[in-house]
């Protein structure tokens, strides 16, 4: 069963079409990643999805209902949480309110409730620290908690970022290049973790990645965007050999003489 | 413990004087002393403002010193009750001028309170504050005064006793207002936003100096006069009387102002206490950490699930909320309103004290608000005030020989008083930018945790290299 159905997606900026008619499906429980040179559209696409931005034309179907024209907290709430390429923390709180802050959707939040300290809310504030305390357990940042994020190195803040992400309960998480910047070994524990998203936490996962020992070792099902273009989708091996992604990624002349008609790159 | 010798003098001094029962009886002796010395003060004495200006400061300021000792928080809650509750008003009792600044600081750090939740909180600068505290000032002063207003003129005038329901009034009228601001400038930010929320306080100032004509609504420039005060039962007064006469102070034939006064100072604590908890109790929860993600990172925020507009339609009404009840007992107290009390200079004045005491901290901004409101109304006019006593006298300063006569008036420290201000501000922008008394950030996690754990492995160990 598909959980997110993307259907002929299209944003322009001024003059720029960043995303043209692009349609994805991602099935439920899946980990599939999105993968393109620099500008190929993969950063625009998440926030189309995550309403930051608003689609020209196009359709997304998500978990049974349409996510245009919702807000981001809207989409948040309704089960799709992302993280960011550039590291997004709220850098002044300490690790365990940011993870506190992505369970807000699920929360109740009344004035009244907040300000009489009843019963209730200070149930639901002893679960929202509980909650977060396990989900930075989770992603292996036990005892961290009281430390302001941006006073983590590099690699934890991601890790901050999921566990924040993971917070609202999704069922789909959209990473956008989780392992940017990190060095072999740390983007195969990140892969690790990314692994046990999906199969502790069910969520299905979705990465936009450079890193191709990432994301050949990881994903299932692979879109490739190009000039805002998907250009090709399948298995990992299929996009290996897909001459139209080697064209992509190396120029047209360095994929091979046959094809090599236009002007280069 | 062990290594005691090797200490320096000052971490021996210091952990000596950590130990409760050593802390509990140097804040008892400074307590002591500053009150005493408060209440030993002669108002014919020459130095009488100087000395003034050096001992209330210590003493408003001690609530501070207690919050800061290693005492239990009983104790500590149970000195600060004492002080407000008994030292405070016997002070008032011997001097109504002390009373008097203890409420205009009750109204200022309301004030920085509700301004510090849509500034420090939430991060949204706001340089109309004033605009709320002016709603709720009018809605009670509109009702009440004698001025030739359409509601004196068609007789709408509500009763004293009304004052009570009127503090809910402004707190909703000024709510309402915030949401009306909030609506149009919830897209902009920073610069913008304060440009705006300007434009917006200075509009609401004009309207009440316009609304005049043709129907008189606030009475215009000349402003409302005779605004109404709560009913004050006779025990009231006669409990003021019974407790002076105990304790020997003569009052000389005004005991009704004095107890009107000290009525007004328990009505300001108690809206000062409730504010308090509010902002803690809003600051210590879901809200307030939706306020605090979308200072840091709105696009995160929204991201993350917290809705922005509801969010900061609430900061906005929180912060107008406060400020209206604070402008309800501020037009009872002064017992005048006019449009020139809501200038532009007084929302700068809020927001300063909000940046001294401390952006987003709940106890700095209440550091900053009593700080800033002394400068202004005692420590620099009582400076003058000396300087004209020592000039009545002729005084010569010993050694130069100088007749302070001859120091002339426009030197007067009155006079500098929004220099020193500024001068106050740059050295904060420089020094601790972060205001005197820093957010602290909240331990949520067990700290017994943490330290049983030293370099403890997680699942999946990060290099520290980074990137």
């Amino acid at each position: 069963m598909m959980l997110l159905e993307v259907k002929n997606l299209v944003k322009s900026f001024g003059g720029i079409r960043a995303v043209r008619d692009v349609s994805i499906s991602i099935p439920e429980g899946s980990i599939s990643s999105i993968i393109g040179p620099n500008g190929a559209g993969k950063t625009t696409f998440f926030n189309l999805l995550t309403g930051i931005y608003k689609p020209d034309a196009g359709s997304v179907e998500f978990n049974g209902r349409s996510l245009i024209g919702l807000r981001p907290d809207q989409v948040n709430a309704a089960g799709m949480s992302r993280t960011f390429q550039s590291i997004r923390l709220f850098s002044n709180m300490t690790v365990l309110e940011n993870v506190m802050v992505g369970m807000h959707s699920r929360l109740d939040v009344s004035v009244l409730k907040t300000l009489l300290r009843t019963g209730g809310f200070n149930r639901q504030e002893e679960h929202v620290r509980n909650y977060a305390r396990e989900l930075l357990h989770f992603v292996g940042l036990t005892g961290k908690g009281d430390e302001l994020g941006r006073n983590l190195p590099y690699g934890d803040q991601r890790r901050v970022e999921i566990a924040r992400a993971l917070a609202s309960d999704p069922k789909l998480i959209l990473l956008d290049e989780p392992t940017a910047g990190m060095n072999p070994q740390e983007s195969n524990e990140a892969t690790v973790l990314f692994r046990r998203v999906r199969d502790e936490r069910k969520v299905t996962v979705v990465l936009i990645e450079h890193d191709m020992r990432v994301v050949m070792g990881i994903s299932e099902h692979i879109s490739v965007l190009d000039y805002g273009e998907k250009i090709a989708e399948g298995s990992p091996k299929a996009i290996r050999e897909n001459t139209r992604v080697i064209q992509a990624y190396l120029g047209r002349r360095a994929a091979g003489a046959e094809v090599n008609s236009g002007s280069p790159a | 413990m062990t290594a005691q010798t090797s200490q320096s003098p000052w971490t021996t001094f210091r952990t000596w004087l950590s130990r409760p029962s050593v802390a509990g009886v140097v804040i008892l002796a400074y307590l002591l002393i500053v009150i005493v010395a408060l209440l030993s003060l002669n108002r014919a004495d020459l130095l009488f403002p100087l000395y003034s200006t050096l001992v209330f400061p210590p003493f408003v300021l001690s609530p501070f010193v207690i919050l800061a000792s290693p005492l239990d928080n009983r104790i500590k809650v149970t000195l600060i009750l004492v002080l407000v509750v008994i030292a405070m008003p016997l002070i008032g009792i011997y001097d109504s001028s002390y009373l008097e600044l203890t409420i205009q600081i009750c109204i200022f750090a309301g004030l920085a309170l509700g301004l510090n939740i849509v500034v420090g909180f939430a991060g949204l600068l706001d340089l109309g504050y004033i605009a709320f505290f002016a709603v709720g000032a009018y809605s009670w002063a509109m009702f009440t005064s004698s001025a030739e207003t359409v509601f004196f003129v068609s007789g709408i005038i509500v009763p004293g006793w009304a004052f009570y329901i009127f503090i809910f009034v402004g707190v909703v009228l000024a709510a309402l207002v915030g949401v009306l601001l909030g609506l149009p400038v919830l897209r902009l930010r920073g610069d913008y936003l304060a440009i705006v929320t300007l434009g917006f306080g200075e509009m609401i100032r004009v309207l009440a100096r316009n609304a005049d004509q043709p129907i008189n609504f606030t009475n215009g420039s000349q402003g409302l006069l005779n605004v109404g005060t709560p009913p004050m039962p006779q025990f009231w007064v006669d409990f003021i009387g019974s407790i002076a006469s105990t304790l020997g102070i003569r009052i000389a034939g005004n005991l009704e102002p004095l107890a009107q006064q000290m009525l007004f100072y328990f009505i300001g604590i108690v809206i000062l206490g409730v504010i308090i908890v509010a902002a803690r109790r809003l600051d210590n929860s879901a809200i307030g950490r939706a306020w605090t993600a979308i200072r840091e990172d709105e696009v995160a925020a929204i991201a993350m699930g917290v809705p922005l507009v509801k969010m900061k339609l609430l900061a906005f009404a929180t912060g107008a909320a406060f400020a209206g009840a604070i402008g309800v007992l501020y037009a009872a107290k002064q017992s005048f309103v006019s449009p020139e009390s809501f200038s532009l200079i007084q929302s700068i004045s809020i927001l300063a004290m909000v940046i001294v005491g401390g952006m987003g901290g709940i106890r700095g901004v209440i550091l900053g608000a009593i700080i800033v409101t002394l400068l202004n109304l005692q420590v620099l006019k009582n400076l003058s005030l000396q300087l004209n006593a020592l000039r009545n006298i002729d005084f010569i300063v010993p050694l130069i020989n100088f007749h302070i006569r001859d120091w002339p008036t426009q030197l007067e420290p009155a006079k500098y008083e929004r220099l020193v201000f500024g001068l106050l501000l740059v050295l904060m922008m420089l020094f601790r930018p972060a205001g005197l008394l820093p957010e602290p950030r909240r331990k949520l996690e067990l700290d017994m945790k943490k330290r049983a754990q030293p370099m403890e492995t997680p699942v999946i160990t990060s290099s520290e290299t980074g990137d």
